[in-house]
């Protein structure tokens, strides 16, 4: 008796589950494979995905696992996504050589694969649609440059020194400083792994060491953070403060003039991009290596333009 | 010695079977009417190649839930099995890639280091009487934190011993049959689960676990050294922790280390949902296996279904409450 009540409720829930989204017409099926769902940013590149989904009338899921370091779980997505025989697939690999085999099954299936965000580390994907974060950083840099008057002594608190972003957040701040603003130093770049508490102790270092520093830029919101953190410790006044992404604490710093400015990505671009170009890929059409999805500074006076408060998290 | 065993012996028997084989009847049948409705919402469910996915995804879980089993039985709970499988997958990481020692020894270091895991969470409960629960949470913690520490934060790669991605990815079977190319990870789950199912049911090992979880203090006044046997039976479940870990790592062809929090949890899972009894005392590894089978069909399912993903989540839970509730109605009426 009890095993047919519960069989009966398991089957009616299912059937349920079945009749609504199975919807299985021949309509273009592109699902995103990404990096994380709960955190702010992936709902916001899924927010892209969807308006992308809607404007070219194709169908989009968007799936990722609770949190990065589940790497297997975001293998058996992506074998889930691939027995759907999908048109397409978006991806942004957690570890690239854990997915090869599964991309590679793709790619002798004749999906094409678009990477997005960090992207995959291979050649098989069509494109990639991820910030450039050379020029995002060149941005801070002619930020900082513009808030300091042009010279005096600058620092660097970036999240790691191995990671793609990493690199290049680091060195779009550097280059663009050594070839514009001559009279601008770097005096210093420091790792605090984008971790809050360790980046405040990096960044509180830094301004003992250099009591006539002008300014601090910190390459995520982890270090970002940590450096506003070490400029309220310290009780510095004056120092120029600019951040990487967003999230309350340091849109907080901004409203509250610790923090000067930061540059944002544009995660709905992201995710519009990424099914625009998996489109695209379906039709044949010839894609560029990487597509820029755009970055934005923002400060206390544009905090609240829509285009801006649109792609800010909390 | 012998007599109390010979007492107990018959009635734990009975419940066995009467009970067990009713919970196990009642997975199995919620288990091919999952694959049935979802055979029929979605054209393609039911491939081969979206079968061996399935299978392969129950192969890690599988084996974690196999060895929180035994713990289970015993009345205790295991909730280090998770960050221990990370453990032994980095010391492997260690012996292969950083020390360079061949394939063999990686294996030997994963399974003995689970092992030696489980001796000492044993060794917290039976001889400092420590709660299973807080002994092994305290282990979940150490182990998460020691992977981080020995990795140094970042995936250590097997790109240098050839061979070790395909104890997971290969496929013997699939040699022989070639239409059938279940991966390893698989058929290792297959051998894990019928040789623990073996102890469970011919050895002394096996008795003791069921003793321990029925009624310890009464194993215990008959003169058995139930400590001794608690620690053992932590450590086989540490030991079949350790072949998990080199099922992900070899999967991954890396160990993750910050990989493992929340896989306990899973494990559990699928252990209840195959009529273990969190009480202890009852449980088999067959219906373990099907829990594990539920959980993964579940979720490629609904995947496949493009379920919207908080619902995936929901419905899970669903599930769960499900087969515990059945659990429950069925143990008041016996």
């Amino acid at each position: 008796m009890l095993s047919r009540r519960t069989l009966i409720g398991a089957i009616s829930a299912l059937g349920l589950l079945a009749a609504s989204p199975a919807a299985q017409a021949e309509e273009m099926f592109i699902p995103l494979i990404s990096k994380g769902f709960q955190h702010q940013f992936w709902q916001a590149v899924k927010a892209g995905a969807d308006q992308a989904a809607e404007e070219f009338g194709v169908k989009v899921t968007f799936e990722g696992p609770d949190n990065e370091t589940m790497v297997d779980k975001q293998i058996d997505m992506l074998a889930a996504a691939l027995a759907n025989k999908p048109s397409a697939i978006g991806f942004a690999a957690l570890d690239s050589q854990a997915a090869i085999p599964l991309l590679k099954q793709a790619q002798e299936a004749g999906i094409p694969v678009v990477a997005f965000d960090s992207g995959v580390d291979s050649d098989i994907p069509v494109t990639t649609a991820t910030t450039d974060n050379l020029a995002a950083a060149g941005l801070a840099a002619d930020k900082m440059a513009e808030m300091i008057g042009g010279s005096g002594k600058v620092a660097v608190v970036a999240h790691d020194q191995t990671s793609r972003t990493g690199i290049d957040r680091r060195d779009g701040f550097l280059n663009q400083m050594k070839e514009k603003y001559p009279n601008i130093e770097v005096v210093s770049v420091q790792y605090g792994d984008g971790d809050q508490l360790k980046s405040t102790e990096v960044a509180k270092a830094i301004i003992t060491a250099n009591p006539d520093l002008k300014g601090i830029f910190g390459t995520n919101e982890g270090s970002a953070i940590g450096v506003v953190n070490a400029v309220r410790e310290t009780g510095t006044e004056g120092l120029v403060v600019i951040g990487y992404d967003s999230g309350t604490a340091q849109k907080e710093a901004i409203m509250d003039g610790t923090m000067a400015g930061a540059i944002t990505q544009n995660p709905v671009g992201i995710g519009y991009e990424t099914v625009k170009a998996a489109v695209a890929a379906t039709k044949g059409e010839d894609l560029p290596k990487v597509i820029d999805t755009g970055f934005y500074w923002y400060d206390k006076s544009n905090m609240d333009d829509p285009k801006i408060a649109a792609v800010l998290y909390d | 010695m012998s007599q109390t065993i010979e007492a107990t012996q018959p009635r734990q028997k009975k419940a066995l079977i009467s009970s067990g084989a009713q919970q196990r009847l009642l997975a199995f049948a919620s288990l091919i009417v999952l694959l049935i409705v979802f055979s029929i919402a979605s054209p393609n469910f039911m491939q081969t190649s979206n079968m061996i996915a399935i299978l392969q995804a129950t192969s890690v879980n599988g084996v974690l839930a196999v060895a929180a089993t035994l713990v289970i039985i015993t009345g205790g709970i295991d909730l280090s099995v998770g960050t221990m499988m990370t453990f032994t997958a980095v010391m492997t990481g260690v012996v292969l890639t950083y020390l360079g020692m061949p394939l063999p020894l990686g294996v030997v270091t994963a399974i003995a280091t689970g092992a030696f895991c489980g001796f000492c969470s044993g060794t917290f409960i039976a001889k400092m009487k420590i709660p299973p629960f807080i002994a092994t949470l305290g282990m979940m913690l150490i182990l998460k934190g020691l992977s981080l520490v020995i990795s140094g934060t970042r995936p250590i790669y097997f790109n240098d011993t050839p061979g070790f991605d395909l104890i997971s990815r290969g496929s013997l079977i699939g040699e022989i049959i070639p239409a059938l190319p279940i991966p390893n990870g698989v058929l290792i789950l297959f051998i894990v689960a019928i040789a623990a199912s073996y102890v469970l049911s011919n050895t002394v090992l096996g008795r003791y676990t069921f003793a321990l979880g029925s009624n310890e203090e009464a194993v215990r006044l008959s003169g058995v050294n139930t400590d001794r046997w608690k620690m053992a039976v932590y450590a086989l479940a540490g030991g079949i922790v350790g072949i998990g870990g080199l099922l992900i790592a070899s999967r991954l062809n890396s160990a993750q280390p910050a990989l493992g929090l929340g896989y306990e949890l899973e494990a559990i899972a699928a252990v209840v949902i195959g009529g273990t009894s969190l009480s202890g005392g009852r449980g088999t590894i067959l219906g373990t296996l099907i829990g594990a089978l539920i959980m993964a069909v579940l979720t490629n399912g609904l995947r496949v279904l493009s379920v919207a993903q908080e619902w995936q989540t929901v419905v899970t839970g669903v599930i769960i409450i499900l087969a515990v509730y059945a659990d429950m109605l069925r143990r008041r009426k016996v």
